[in-house]
């Protein structure tokens, strides 16, 4: 599939008056035409400010790109300045923010949010304009788009809301949609309504989704691939299949481990001990050393390279290595990739 | 686990004025027991009155009717400062945002030390400070944290004082209102892990809010459901996920995604509607299966145990 955004070696610092934070370390990644890539990580992963230099949402300063390359379509959105930015921003690349209560302007009616950017980037009459909100607004599932689109988002429910941020998002059919933890804010059952919705319209619209979250159950459900960041840097990355069944990084281990499954019986959780890592003196070597039980000497000394396990897997730990002893993973993460392994072989008895 | 009733929530009711005629009923007749030694889970979508049930039950909240009972005694109703000194010695709370609970112009060790000043506990300076590093012992935190101020903690940590401040005063009861939904995954982990640690040794009770619905099935033996004040489902940790029998109780778990890609290219959501129940008659908590409750009228208990059986 062909490539859509290629990001090459991204660095993101921020200057501060203790020191250079270096919140993004060397990161790459690609998005293909059409599919989902999840980004998980906790917080203060860099997987925010990952997308946030996509978009040259970074303050500057305290912020800058360091280093890297951002190919959009061939073009490297690092190198464009604000003016050019602007003619991307909203229009070939949107973003759709976490928390609808402040993404929205509470002193503008809801329909002129939405008509922005059309007027802006396609040059559209207010007529026709109104016209494309009430078909938007009937696409993210608004009933009463008519009057609705004269309300403020006051009037209108935490679902209602963010339904009117992915209208805003997807009102001049961006090629890439950045999502940065959109159901976060809201309940279970909103949440599955608008996952739906986003995952609808993609199929519809054939679009590219960045999904930045940290719940492993949502990545579960939106994403093709996803990509695993740890201290500024992804740790391992693959199909949605390679990181929850077959999972290589300790960190990943870490991560599924810790979230109960609903037929989990009394074991204990496997917590990852400690916290994450100050950015502004990163450790030498495996930044998740520390916290890694599972760590060799190595891992405090050299930092991993991204080691390929399969076609479309790659993870970036020792434990990969040809000479590193055989590590048996925490009993949740062995139960997932014995799963794995009876699915696999049950759907290739079906095939014959 | 034993079947004697440490608490006892009888009809309990918290209405709030908005405005000279409208009342917000957030919570509307509730009734249920907790058990000694037990972990009750509460759950449901926020407003749904969940979090107001935990404050009215430790007095956040003067209830606006029905009876809290305690170890046989009611704790709402007029009290002596000495009474009420003795239920806040027994009941504690954990609050959600460990951000906002803690009061940043106060060390760790007076954070902590507090609820043994007012009680007495501490017999002089030297008790105090001993029983204090013990309490962040406890809890995986240093002896030397005491020192500081909750602005140095990370979330995680700051939690971890909070339920510190919380065992300080030897309580048996632990209202735990969302503890973990502002922290990050890795490190709820750490913090459920902590609370099962602490109710193993110390035979606590917890009353465990929630909306993370899989956190509250691993760490509660019983579970309710709230929707809009009420009560509408009571049951077994186990039972509950596995025979969900209130049609809001069957939308929220299907609604919920789990880490499992090929549970999730499956799962199918199921939308409750409210207005499909039965208006013949004024719902009633009743016993469908052996231990499990469900809000329904007489016509809806028929059919419910026909579908799911008596369990018998």
């Amino acid at each position: 599939m062909e490539k859509l955004l290629d990001v090459k070696n991204l660095h993101v610092s921020f200057d501060t008056y203790g020191g250079e934070v270096k919140a993004v370390r060397g990161v790459n990644f690609d998005v293909k035409k059409g599919e989902t890539l999840a980004i998980v990580g906790e917080s203060g992963s860099g997987k925010s400010v990952t997308t946030k230099a996509l978009m040259h949402l970074i303050p500057k300063p305290p912020g800058r790109i360091k280093e890297g390359e951002i190919l959009f379509e061939g073009r490297d959105l690092a190198k464009m300045n604000e003016k050019q930015m602007q003619k991307i921003r909203g229009k070939e690349i949107s973003m759709i923010f976490q928390d609808p209560m402040t993404s929205l302007n509470p002193t503008m009616k809801v329909g002129n949010q939405i008509m922005e950017g059309l007027i802006k980037h396609q040059k559209m009459s207010k007529p026709q304009a109104r016209k494309r909100v009430m078909e938007l607004l009937e696409l993210v599932g608004i009933p009463d788009a008519e009057n609705r689109m004269k309300q403020y988002p006051h009037q209108f429910s935490g679902g209602m809301r963010q339904r009117v941020v992915v209208a805003i998002a997807l009102a001049c059919n961006p090629k890439l949609l950045i999502a940065d933890e959109p159901t976060t804010a809201l309940d279970v059952t909103i949440q599955a309504q608008i996952l739906e919705l986003m995952k609808d319209i993609q199929k519809k619209t054939d679009s590219a989704t960045i999904f930045i979250t940290h719940d492993l159950g949502v990545v579960a459900n939106v994403a093709d691939r996803v990509a695993v960041m740890y201290a500024g840097k992804i740790v391992e990355v693959g199909t949605v299949d390679d990181i929850f069944y077959n999972p290589q990084h300790p960190y990943t281990w870490g991560l599924l481990g810790s979230m109960p499954s609903l037929d989990s019986a009394d074991e204990e959780l496997f917590a990852i001990p400690g916290t994450p890592p100050d950015l502004m003196h990163p450790p030498k070597g495996d930044a998740f050393a520390a916290r890694n039980k599972y760590a060799m000497k190595i891992d405090f000394e050299q930092e991993p390279p991204m080691f390929k396990v399969s076609d479309s897997h790659y993870a970036a730990t020792w434990l990969l290595h040809e000479h590193a002893p055989k590590i048996e993973p925490p009993a949740a993460v062995k139960k997932r990739m014995e799963g794995m392994a009876n699915s696999s072989s049950s759907s290739e008895g079906e095939r014959v | 686990m034993s079947q004697e009733k440490l608490v006892e929530i009888k009809n309990l009711k918290q209405h709030f004025k908005t405005g000279r005629h409208s009342v917000v009923k957030a919570v509307d007749g509730l009734n249920f027991n907790i058990y000694k030694g037990e972990t009750f889970g509460l759950v449901g979508e926020s407003g749904c009155g969940k979090s107001t049930t935990g404050r009215t039950i430790i007095r956040l909240y003067d209830a606006t009717d029905g009876e809290v009972i305690f170890d046989g005694e009611n704790v709402h109703g007029k009290k002596s400062r000495e009474d009420l000194k003795k239920f806040n010695r027994e009941m504690q709370m954990i609050f959600q945002d460990p951000y906002a609970s803690l009061n940043p112009r106060m060390k760790v060790e007076d954070i902590i030390a507090e609820g043994m000043d007012i009680h007495g506990l501490a017999k002089d300076g030297k008790a105090r400070k001993a029983k204090v590093h013990e309490l962040l012992e406890t809890v995986g935190l240093n002896k030397e944290h005491a020192n500081r101020y909750p602005h140095e903690f990370s979330g995680g940590q700051r939690q971890r004082i909070g339920i510190a401040r919380a065992l300080a005063v030897d309580p048996s009861f632990i209202i735990a209102d969302e503890p973990i939904s502002a922290l990050d995954v890795s490190i709820q982990a750490q913090v459920v892990n902590l609370l099962k640690k602490l109710q193993e040794e110390k035979g606590l009770t917890y009353l465990f809010i929630a909306h993370d619905l899989s956190m509250v099935k691993y760490i509660s033996d019983r579970i309710g459901v709230m929707y809009f004040g009420k009560m509408v489902e009571l049951a077994d940790a186990d039972e509950l996920y596995k025979h969900p029998i209130h049609p809001y109780t069957q939308s929220l778990l299907s609604a919920i995604p789990l880490p499992d890609p090929d549970y999730e290219r499956s799962r199918e959501r199921f939308t409750y509607d409210p207005t499909k129940h039965d208006t013949s008659e004024e719902p009633e908590f009743r016993e469908v299966r052996p231990g499990h409750f469900v809000l329904c009228t007489t016509k809806e208990f028929e059919q419910y145990r026909r579908e799911h059986g008596t369990g018998e």
